[in-house]
């Protein structure tokens, strides 16, 4: 099967929806060339570097029949705009009792890892899962953004598409063929016994690095990628959690009130997994700090793959 | 501009409608009866009036927290308004948005917005969509001189310049935001150096006489469809009552001031001019009050009637299918 990086996938997403339906508009502050080239510079529009009124432009698109995707590039210029995200998108569906539909992608990366600092680093999606009316993805393949992207361009609801920054040149297979990923549908990327690691965005790696060094222990670890934040597949995990006894639940994001902190919640909570659990369920953030440039403090600040098997021993431990 | 008999007793009638819907509003609310929060559009009738009238479905107009004069100006169904205000199952929204939050998206009503300026950015994508779809359809945009001191409302305007978008922004420049002062709060001191600014083509004008709103709507709207980028139109106006309606809400602006304000009342005023210029008789005139005041009380009656949601309603529309 060819092999395309994740950012020519997600692209990919978006050229095959937009051939298809004339009533697509991509607005973004950079120019996506491609894009623009194909589709003309009406629909592909280049836009001031002013995310409140994009993002609520998309709102009105959206109200009057045509389906926007915005790319916001960082989730942290993302909160340049979250009075139209998180008071109108997230809301408008629901305020006006369902009359009309807003089908809207909003893309934006995450994550850190780079030295990009406190100002282009940070993985929010937990801000934005508590405040219902958005579909939230978090794909960690080049295979899952497309296939997550075209399920979204279908999509009748707001939908953020977080990205991890790192992920974005990294190649992997995907079929020429079209194909749609639903959302709610977790990924096993690694089968296990001992212990469930439920890993998110660039973590996933972080997971599957340790589940092969584990391995030569005689440890062996489930490594699940959720794929999506909202829905959640509650279901794959907890099936999981009841079968290896064990739970790691594995974010970058700050540790308080995070992803992980639902996960964790979901699981504990649920009496038969509760039941069946052989230790404490654990987990391995980013610590609670802005991120910081310097390589050695950001290496200390976020999970890696030897948290990850401290963590997975402690677990195994108790 | 001359206009038609017809088309001076349609603005009439609308203002009157607005104004007869909002009293009775505001006498449920003083009763105790409405939940949440009411602005009442009380005294600013003739902009939503004088500017909707050149709109037909296709033309999408964006409105604030109060929105009441825009949703009927637009023609909204008063029944469904009022249930909604009222949190029943028959409102607009289902109950689930209350007087702020009225929309009709069938007849281009795109709601209205309880946060101040967050209705600009919504309207440039309104406009966008009009622009794509190359039939003449435009968008209008409501909202006050509060909002002209939101990045929002800059970024719309800039926006809508950059791109010629066929939006109309009207201004309702009641001089206060909740109790501060525009003559405070405002830099620019005169709003439409912030259009003149961005290369908007503006005009303002005195908001409570109708006929000029009717004139400078029509002549901006007529540029719109033909293309010539955005529009600015000040109208300034006061509103008679509270911010919002509540005892509990003080009201700090001068007494004097209101009390001027009211003398310009533009329903009366309208009214008037139409019985000097013998467009109406007093008995026609009273007729007119007559049939608003049963529909009013046609729609106050449809919302008694109507049954609440289930608590359990609570939990849909939160994503569309």
């Amino acid at each position: 099967m060819r092999e395309i990086t994740y950012e020519t996938a997600a692209t990919e997403a978006i050229q095959e929806e937009f051939r298809k339906n004339p009533r697509t508009v991509h607005l973004s502050t950079d120019l996506p060339s491609d894009l623009q080239r194909e589709f003309g510079a009406d629909r592909v529009r280049v836009t001031p570097i002013a995310e409140n009124s994009f993002v609520g432009a998309s709102i009105g698109l959206a109200g009057s029949g045509y389906r926007t995707v915005s790319n916001l590039r960082m989730a942290t210029f993302g909160f340049v705009a979250l009075d139209q995200m998180m008071n109108h998108a997230a809301k408008i569906t629901y305020m006006f009792g369902g009359q009309a539909k807003f089908p809207i992608l909003y893309r934006m990366t995450v994550g850190a890892g780079y030295s990009g600092a406190a100002e282009h680093s940070i993985s929010p999606y937990a801000m934005y899962m508590n405040v219902p009316g958005l579909k939230i993805l978090l794909a960690t393949t080049p295979y899952d953004i497309k296939g997550l992207l075209k399920t979204a361009l279908r999509e009748n609801n707001p939908v953020v598409s977080f990205e991890p920054f790192l992920l974005g040149g990294m190649k992997g297979p995907v079929p020429e063929e079209e194909y749609f990923i639903p959302f709610g549908k977790a990924s096993v990327r690694r089968e296990g016994t001992d212990v469930t690691v439920v890993a998110l965005a660039r973590m996933v790696y972080e997971a599957l690095g340790a589940a092969e060094d584990l391995e030569k222990e005689g440890i062996s670890i489930e490594v699940i990628d959720p794929r999506t934040l909202i829905p959640l597949d509650r279901e794959t995990i907890i099936e999981s959690v009841q079968k290896t006894g064990r739970l790691v639940v594995v974010d970058e994001a700050c540790q308080t009130c995070g992803a992980a902190a639902e996960i964790l919640a979901l699981t504990a909570s649920d009496r038969a997994t509760f039941g069946k659990l052989k230790s404490a369920p654990g987990r391995v953030c980013g610590l609670d700090v802005p991120i910081p440039f310097s390589p050695p403090m950001e290496k200390f600040a976020i999970p890696d793959k030897a948290k990850i098997i401290k963590a997975v021993k402690t677990a195994m431990r108790n | 501009m001359d206009l038609s008999r017809n088309t001076l007793i349609d603005l009439y009638a609308t203002m009157l409608t607005i104004r007869r819907f909002e009293e009775r509003v505001a006498a449920e609310v003083y009763a105790g009866k409405v939940p949440g929060f009411v602005h009442s559009y009380i005294g600013e009738e003739a902009i939503a009036a004088g500017v909707c009238v050149h709109m037909d479905r296709q033309d999408r107009i964006v409105s604030h927290h109060r929105g009441h004069g825009h949703c009927i100006a637009k023609g909204a169904d008063m029944k469904r308004m009022m249930a909604e205000i009222y949190g029943k199952k028959t409102g607009y929204c289902k109950g689930k948005g209350g007087s702020m939050h009225i929309a009709d998206f069938s007849i281009g009503m795109l709601g209205a917005d309880g946060i101040v300026g967050a209705g600009l950015p919504i309207a440039t994508g309104a406009a966008m969509a009009a622009q794509l779809d190359r039939k003449g359809a435009i968008a209008a945009v409501f909202f006050g001189d509060g909002a002209c001191n939101e990045g929002e409302f800059h970024e719309a305007l800039n926006l809508a310049s950059i791109w010629k978008l066929p939006l109309l922004f009207v201004c309702e420049n009641n001089g206060y935001g909740v109790n501060t002062s525009a003559e405070y709060a405002m830099g620019a001191k005169d709003i439409t150096r912030m259009p003149e600014a961005y290369h908007i083509a503006n005009r303002s004008i005195y908001g409570n006489d109708v006929e000029l709103v009717y004139e400078a709507a029509a002549e901006a709207i007529a540029r719109l469809r033909k293309g010539d980028g955005p529009y600015f139109l000040e109208c300034k106006t006061y509103r008679w009552h509270k911010h919002f309606l509540s005892n509990a809400l003080e009201d700090l602006r001068p007494s004097e001031e209101l009390e001027a304000w009211k003398q310009k009342c533009p329903v009366a005023a309208f009214q008037k001019k139409l019985l000097d210029r013998k467009i109406l008789t007093a008995s026609e005139a009273e007729q007119i009050d007559q049939k608003i005041l049963a529909q009013v009380e046609e729609a106050h009656a449809f919302a008694m009637e109507s049954p609440y949601p289930q608590p359990q309603d609570a939990l849909e529309d939160v994503y569309s299918i």
